[in-house]
């Protein structure tokens, strides 16, 4: 919490106004009772109307300036917390979109968006409520306090026993209730974890009729939570009147123990009557503190979970002097590349690999599920960094290079073809937000995405991303190939970015990127024999090596797995 | 102090009106009736402590007249005792009801959650389908606490403000009704305050949770998206239009937080001039000497006219807490309400597996087929390929087949029957499935393949990871079996989680068995291996196989080239191959020029 609050900085000054005008508010509010005790004695026991007169008009204008004052302290301190919470939302953003890839797999995407709002949120209530409650209820309580052992310094003995029973009561409380809220907390993530994974899966459980045992598994979750629940709700009901009874205990006391001093004229029931008023103002900023720690340590949890990405600086970063200048050739070269995605994982995914690319060639690579495919493709546009060894393009290892820039020209179809909610037209532009209209058409056409896009009403202009309308696996592809064909990159790599197109259509966009983007480096991850046919070589990786490589009749020649892999593609007898 | 969890801020809670109050309050009344014997207690503890405490209240006053004003010291110690006996009983009946109404909240609401998920897994898919997943997942998550909530405080809260203030107002007329009319001067002008602060801040939080929305949208998209964000280069305009759009959502909140803010210390400033005008006015009386006003009674009156400034405070909040809790009630028993899909046909067991598509059309919109006359015959043992471009309803036959949608006309035979006369889930258990999206749960490798047969032994589970070849790559992770499988299934390729789907298939042993793209992740020559297992699993029992690739189909018994929704050639390989139309076409594309080279 501590690191977080250097974003209230910028407005010291309302987060110094804020309390300032509630300590206005909270002096103020001090007086009333003194006010009221004296209408009593002073006034209605000595007969004397005007006093009285006058000393309702003094209450009344107090509780107004008082309202003022509580206003404007909310002013600030909703200016100052909504400040905050942007503030911190906007660098942690800024912190994630800085982060490699490998941070990304560490801290997880639904722990990232988790991070981004509700923790976010929680902290900035308790801003809020540390703004107002923090000072008000220690300032109401030792101002009430004062105020008591100025009317009477031996009834205030009643009161200097009772806090400290209510104030271990209060931490008892505490103490007790944020364990169990943390189990519940537990719990309930269970329950959800549960529900969420039975609606993706609905067609699993469909399939498998396991209706029961999913039912008895959330049954189980269900009653685990009802039970924590029970406990800790339990544990509130108790707090709640244990605090009331030591209150009014206390009350009893001032009462009994201040008619005692009446008796021998030492204090006079108007005293008496404020005296108590102050008690219980005192006992209620007492609880509101309880209520307040119960939300400081939630929020502490919160802005802990903040501070491990603030703190995290991205593990990768262009160096001092990057290097900007244009990637003219698109020469790729891997000199004795291993990689692991963990330092504490067994095997290495790739091992060894040395490869050169040429410029404008087109190379397929081919293997086995898990034999590193993706990984390789993946450093050259320095999405991870190598274990050790080199890739360098155009002789300059890609760690030397402004990372922006090398990514610029180098264009990627990943994997899992995401595209964003907007227009068709606005998710190429992705590729190059200057796009003229036919430069998107001409990236379509290439992609053979305008095949279908022609075909639908909205065309280009076609929403995404949003319910309804669906594009199928093999058309999102084609969209996610225009977006990185827009883009006019030096390198173009497809990770199994056809494995949805039909092999007719696939053979059609390879046609085309070879009449027009023939200058292009090309490489191509695929499973099919026929995506990767055309090229100029082949490599076939296995277990993280390079196990063959060249054009397919020579590997054929080979007679090893690509050969295999060939064979059982086209079925082993052959045509 | 409220419990810490799930306690939703006013800031974050949104106001939708429900459309049918009494209709979700009633539904909800149905699931706390049960526990009568509760209620009534909680019903008796509520009412004994509001009545104590005003009790209590009146008795400080008789303490100050009878006892302190006239130096009674004996009395007051006597009178003390009677005091703290009466917030004794107060406290005990504060205790119950908050401690029955915990049990009758949790109980109830552990119900609504059982009937919700029960009924989801009754659900047709057709349901699922047609509501977004969020909407719906929230429904089960935020809508459930809302509800839960507003049962184990807002009510009993409301209730007892309710009694208290009513309990307070009678009090006070006893005392003095002249007094009481004074402290109520203000009431009218609290409520118009609170009406027009409560109408504007309400436009303001839905402004707020529109840039809210919003804002969750960006995060959302652009978070999962990351990794396309940082290939294309786009962080900054990311950024940028992430701090206007965060800007917005700080602009509406500040305005809503400081509007829906100011209404306390306004309440509070009214309720502080009532206090004065009550200390006047009884001050004014008590010299007058006219009425029997004491000093003891102005001191009630005016702790009185304080202690009705909390329940009345509370109402207006709990007013919009009820509100969102009855819209929320609403849209979780629209669930609930929904008809299952029904399942009272007759039990099928030991199918032999001859299949019988007859005539079929369907479509997911009436207005739409998606297949258009087709028929297929299987008899038990078959293997039937289904191949075709993307989108030609290959996968609408799967879904039809297990009725996860039923027919629009046509019918569907299985050894002879209707399927639209059996029981859905001895149909489907009849059945085995790999299906396209791969689904794991989030639970060990072992548990995830034992989904298949819940009696499997940990022998068993082996054996099937060893036909679908998983068995190896099992091995090498750290934990072997008892991995536990997470979201987005970091560390374990789509092709494995594919094969571990296989193996749970493989140990369900269905009669028929349906492989829809069950090895589209899966490299050629990983397939080629679990090809063999795939071919043991196939054989003795009908199988209908969907896949893009057509060397997995070759050695089927027939093959039906579906396009448009149509079968438009039928046979098997070699038929097919040298009727040189369609399929040859998709074959020639796909392995005439590997061939060839």
């Amino acid at each position: 919490m501590k690191k977080l609050l250097k974003y209230l900085k910028p407005y010291t000054k309302y987060a110094v106004l804020a309390p300032s005008l509630l300590m206005i508010e909270v002096f103020l509010e001090l007086q009333q009772p003194r006010l009221m005790g004296n209408i009593v004695d002073l006034g209605i026991a000595r007969g004397d109307m005007s006093f009285v007169i006058t000393t309702a008009i003094k209450m009344i204008i107090i509780s107004f300036a008082m309202s003022a004052g509580g206003v404007s302290s909310i002013f600030f301190s909703s200016r100052v917390s909504q400040s905050f919470g942007a503030d911190v939302r906007n660098s942690l953003f800024e912190k994630i979109q800085s982060f490699s890839f490998s941070d990304i797999d560490k801290f997880k995407t639904s722990s990232l968006i988790t991070r981004l709002t509700n923790d976010v949120t929680q902290v900035q209530l308790m801003v809020l409520m540390g703004l107002r409650m923090m000072f008000r209820a220690p300032l109401l309580a030792f101002g009430g306090f004062f105020m008591a052992a100025r009317l009477n310094l031996k009834l205030s003995l009643v009161l200097a026993i009772a806090l400290p029973i209510l104030a271990a009561a209060v931490t008892f409380f505490i103490y007790k209730s944020f364990p169990l809220f943390r189990k519940v907390q537990k719990k309930l993530d269970r329950i959800n974890l549960i529900m969420r994974e039975n609606l993706s899966g609905i067609r699993v459980v469909k399939a498998f009729v396991r209706f029961d045992y999913e039912q008895k598994r959330f049954d189980s979750a269900n009653s685990d939570y009802t039970q924590i629940g029970i406990k800790a709700g339990s544990l509130l009901a108790l707090s709640m009147p244990a605090m009331i009874i030591i209150m009014n205990f206390t009350v009893v006391a001032v009462l009994w123990y201040g008619g005692f001093l009446a008796q021998s004229g030492e204090i006079e029931v108007g005293k008496i009557i404020a005296f108590i008023n102050y008690s219980t103002q005192i006992l209620f900023s007492f609880m509101m503190l309880g209520f307040l720690f119960i939300n400081i340590s939630r929020a502490y949890v919160s802005a802990g979970r903040i501070n491990e990405v603030l703190e995290t600086e991205s593990t990768m970063q262009s160096p001092q002097n990057a290097i900007t200048k244009e990637i003219s050739n698109g020469v790729i070269e891997f000199k004795n590349v291993s990689f692991k995605y963990n330092k504490a994982d067994k095997n290495s995914q790739l091992k060894n690999i040395n490869l050169k690319i040429a410029a404008g060639e087109t190379v397929a690579i081919l293997g086995e599920t898990g034999s590193g495919k993706t990984t390789l493709v993946n450093l050259i546009p320095r999405l991870y960094d190598v274990s050790s060894g080199q890739v360098l393009i155009d002789g300059v290892d890609v760690k030397d290079y402004d990372i922006e820039t090398l990514r610029s020209f180098v264009g990627m179809v990943p994997q899992d073809t995401v595209l964003f909610t907007g227009t068709i037209a606005d998710n190429i532009k992705w590729g190059n937000p200057n796009a003229q209209d036919d430069e998107i058409k001409n990236a379509s056409s290439i992609s053979q995405a305008s095949e279908f896009l022609d075909a639908i009403p909205d065309g280009y202009d076609t929403i995404v991303g949003q319910r309804g309308v669906g594009l199928s696996g093999g058309q999102r592809q084609r969209v996610a190939i225009a977006r990185a064909i827009a883009k006019n990159p030096k390198i173009l790599i497809f990770d199994d970015s056809t494995s949805a197109v039909d092999v007719v259509t696939e053979a059609k966009i390879q046609q085309n990127l070879k009449e027009q983007l023939s200058t292009r480096t090309f490489i191509i991850v695929a499973q099919r024999i026929s995506s990767a046919l055309d090229s100029d070589r082949i490599i076939v990786l296995k277990d993280g090596e390079i196990a063959e490589q060249g054009t397919h009749s020579e590997l054929i020649a080979k007679n090893g797995i690509y050969t295999d892999i060939y064979k059982s593609q086209l079925g082993t007898e052959g045509i | 102090m409220p419990p810490p969890t799930g306690r939703r801020h006013g800031s974050a809670m949104p106001f939708k009106k429900a459309k049918n109050p009494k209709g979700a309050i009633k539904k909800i009344w149905y699931y706390i009736k049960m526990q009568k014997l509760a209620l009534i207690l909680t019903s008796i503890a509520v009412v004994i402590q509001t009545a104590s405490v005003v009790y209590g209240t009146t008795l400080v006053g008789t303490a100050i007249d009878k006892y302190i004003t006239v130096f009674n010291f004996k009395g007051l110690a006597r009178f003390s005792v009677l005091l703290g006996a009466v917030y004794v009983v107060s406290a005990a009946a504060g205790w119950l009801q908050t401690r029955i109404t915990v049990s009758v909240a949790n109980k109830a609401m552990y119900n609504v959650r059982n009937d919700l998920f029960a009924k989801l897994q009754k659900l047709s898919l057709k349901y699922f389908d047609s509501l977004p997943h969020g909407e719906l997942m929230s429904r089960l998550t935020n809508d459930v606490d809302n509800i839960g909530q507003a049962l184990s405080q807002s009510i009993v809260s409301l209730i007892s403000s309710v009694l208290s203030i009513i309990m307070t107002v009678f009090a006070m007329l006893i005392i003095n009704p002249l007094l009481t009319l004074v402290a109520f001067l203000i009431i009218p002008t609290g409520i118009l305050i609170t009406k027009t602060i409560a109408s504007r801040s309400k436009k303001l939080f839905s402004k707020q949770q529109k840039s809210l929305g919003e804002l969750n949208g960006l995060i959302e998209e652009t978070i999962s998206g990351q990794k396309v964000v940082k290939i294309f280069g786009r962080e900054k305009i990311i950024i940028d239009e992430f701090a206007k759009k965060n800007d917005e959502l700080k602009q509406a909140g500040t305005k809503a937080q400081f509007l829906s803010s100011i209404i306390w210390p306004t309440m509070n400033s009214l309720n502080n001039l009532s206090y004065s005008l009550i200390a006047f006015a009884g001050s004014l009386l008590l010299l007058s000497g006219k009425t029997t006003i004491t000093i003891g009674k102005i001191s009630n009156m005016l702790i009185f006219s304080k202690q009705l400034a909390r329940p009345i405070n509370e109402i207006a909040n709990l007013f919009n807490t009820l509100q969102s809790a009855i819209a929320s009630a609403e849209r979780v028993f629209e669930v609930i309400d929904e008809t299952p899909e029904q399942s009272e046909g007759v039990s099928v067991a030991d199918i032999k597996g001859r299949v019988e598509f007859k005539n079929i059309t369907f479509g997911y919109n009436s207005n739409e087929p998606v297949l258009k006359g087709v028929s297929i015959n299987a008899e038990p043992g078959d293997s039937v390929a289904l191949v075709g471009p993307t989108g030609a309803g290959k996968t609408t036959i799967v879904n039809l087949l297990t009725r996860f949608y039923d027919v629009d006309e046509g019918s569907i035979l299985v050894d002879g029957k209707d399927i639209r006369t059996l029981d859905r889930n001895s149909l489907r258990k009849s059945l085995g499935m790999v299906l396209q999206d791969t689904y794991l749960f989030s639970s060990s490798i072992k548990e995830n393949i034992r989904y298949g047969k819940l009696s499997a032994t940990d022998a068993e589970v082996e054996q099937a990871a060893r036909l679908a070849n998983v068995h190896q790559f099992i091995m090498h992770l750290p934990n072997g079996y008892d991995t536990i499988l997470t979201d987005g299934g970091e560390g374990i390729s789509q092709g494995q989680r594919q094969l571990i789907s296989i193996a749970r298939a493989i140990l369900a042993n269905p009669s028929v068995l349906i492989l829809d793209e069950a090895t589209s992740s899966i490299d050629t020559r990983t397939e080629k291996q679990i090809q063999q297992a795939l071919l043991t699993l196939m054989s003795g029992r009908t199988s209908f196989v969907i896949a893009h690739r057509l060397s997995t189909i070759r050695d089927a018994k027939e093959i039906l080239v579906i396009n448009d929704g149509q079968i438009i050639e039928r046979g098997n390989h070699d038929f097919l191959y040298n009727k040189k139309g369609f399929y040859y076409n998709l074959y020639i594309s796909q392995f005439k020029r590997i061939a060839e080279e």
